[in-house]
């Protein structure tokens, strides 16, 4: 006899699993909303992987993952790195510094050696834009952008917005719709925005995700083309920019790019575009304050922020690891 | 017979009744087996292992005045498959709040097939900390075990043929309680 459960197909075995839909993270270009908030929701569950006794999960035995840092970022590698043992991966770390770079090879026949070594998925810093997207085209393995000039820096926009979404619901403000966390919710990016490849993916992904983008800096620094992107706007006026933010990131400033030509001197700087705590207060009420890290203490942001009850710099750097792992996983496991 | 796409209803093996009946039996036996139920802990299995951990929670503080806490695990992480799958599966949370050192825990899924999931429950568990004991409830086992493990409670026993799907029907996702065996064909 069939009843009327008999209406009910069986339920798919294994339950609840999708095609891959990317191969590399270089950027944002062909990502959707709701492929970047699985992302984000994965990352939630390896942040419980990390606060467990025993801090690693079986997930990616058997693949190698080869981070090849082209410019200097121990921060980032590690936690890359710390990301994919997290999950049980080998890793081949290749530093510029030691390699035969130095000695004039092409960055194609340095990845040819490396390819050797049967990697995965590469994880690529370069000093210069598009190299990951090249190397994309090269090779069979996977490719993750951690940097690429002043174009791209993907995961940490990732880590930003995870930081930002949890922080917001924490605050009894979660999102209205899961696929658009940041509607209604405007960021304020702070500093030296032409050279900052930070800006450029946070503003791509906040945008993405439903929020609003004000780029903020000295006149010079402000790229026209950005502001052509749907919800980014430029303004060189630091309070304007701060007004009714939700989160006011500031840049980090590269000291070698102070002087005459662009940026005015450091005093200057901290004088016009330093967050203090007076411009919080133009802020939304529970506004946040966020830097990418390394800070230079007292330039971008007063340390009182940066070390205050409002700032998030300390999750932004702890939510790296799980970010990071949640982007291996999901580039990694499935055939496309 | 109902078609859904390339699979057919073969036939309805337990009715809600004796489902009700075979989940009772199992709470009775987790309760005798353990003395009691005080260092009882139960975990589901995503996904139909959950609901039915709350329902074995629910019966036994019927039965012995105290609930059992209930935590929910998703094991993909620890698949062992996951160099070789063709789909990527969705990760979910695992909420296992209460301490699982020196617990006696009792696992709880639908079906027990292959055991290559119990296995990853295994190793799951074990990671959160150190159980005094770990059992396995399962509302169907239905053979064709590639590795050596075995159910504790089990609420019935279904001989099947690699073609066929056990499904287990529960009230709070299916609206109805029950076990089908279907048919996969082509």
């Amino acid at each position: 006899m069939i009843g009327a459960a008999a209406q009910v197909p069986p339920p798919p075995t294994p339950p609840a699993a999708a095609a891959r839909r990317h191969r590399h993270l270089l950027d944002f270009t062909d990502w959707t909303a709701e492929e970047v908030v699985s992302l984000l929701d994965t990352a939630e569950v390896m942040a419980q992987v990390l606060a467990r006794p025993v801090k690693r999960v079986p997930a990616l035995q058997g693949y190698t993952v080869a981070t090849l840092f082209f410019e200097d970022s121990t921060r980032t590698r590690l936690s890359f790195e710390r990301a994919a043992r997290a999950q049980s991966a080998d890793v081949i770390s290749f530093a510029a510094g030691g390699s035969s770079l130095r000695k004039g090879e092409s960055i194609r026949d340095t990845l040819r050696t490396i390819e050797q070594l049967q990697a995965d998925l590469y994880v690529v810093r370069h000093p210069s834009a598009g190299v990951p997207h090249q190397l994309a085209r090269w090779t069979n393995g996977a490719v993750v952008n951690a940097g690429d000039g002043r174009h791209a820096h993907p995961t940490q926009a990732l880590l930003d917005a995870y930081t930002l979404r949890a922080a917001l619901t924490a605050a009894g403000l979660p999102p209205a719709e899961r696929e658009r966390p940041f509607t209604g919710r405007r960021l304020a990016v702070v500093g030296d925005v032409e050279h900052s490849r930070v800006a450029r993916s946070n503003a791509e992904l906040f945008t993405l995700l439903g929020g609003e983008v004000v780029l903020c800096g000295p006149a010079a620094l402000l790229p026209r083309e950005l502001s052509r992107l749907p919800g980014v706007h430029l303004t060189a006026d630091l309070r304007e920019a701060v007004t009714g933010a939700d989160a006011v990131m500031a840049l980090r400033i590269q000291h070698e790019r102070l002087g005459p030509k662009r940026l005015p001197s450091l005093a200057e700087y901290v004088a016009r575009y330093q967050v203090r705590p007076a411009h919080l207060e133009l802020a939304a009420p529970h506004a946040f304050v966020m830097h990418p890290g390394p800070l230079n203490r007292d330039v971008e942001v007063a340390s009182e922020l940066a070390d205050g009850e409002r700032s998030l710099v300390e999750r932004q750097v702890a939510s790296g690891v799980p970010v990071r792992m949640a982007v291996l996983y999901s580039l990694l496991v499935g055939k496309k | 017979m109902q078609e859904t796409e390339n699979v057919t209803l073969k036939s309805t093996i337990m009715s809600p009744a004796e489902f009700d009946r075979a989940l009772r039996r199992i709470a009775h036996e987790v309760i005798e087996r353990n003395k009691g139920a005080g260092d009882v802990a139960l975990v589901g299995i995503h996904t139909r292992g959950v609901p039915l951990a709350e329902r074995l929670a629910d019966l036994i503080e019927r039965f012995e005045g105290t609930r059992p806490p209930v935590g929910k695990l998703d094991i993909t992480l620890y698949r062992d498959d996951l160099t070789e799958i063709s789909l990527q599966p969705v990760v979910k949370r695992t909420e296992v709040d209460f301490d699982v050192h020196g617990a006696k825990i009792v696992l709880v899924d639908d079906v027990l097939y292959t055991g290559r999931t119990a296995r990853a429950a295994l190793d799951a568990v074990v990671d959160m900390g150190r159980p005094a004991a770990i059992q396995f409830a399962v509302m169907v086992d239905r053979g064709h075990r590639e590795l050596p493990i075995r159910a504790d409670y089990v609420g019935k026993n279904v001989p099947t043929s690699r073609s066929e799907i056990v499904h287990v029907l529960l009230q709070e996702i299916d609206g109805t309680d029950g076990v089908e065996l279907w048919e996969r064909h082509g």
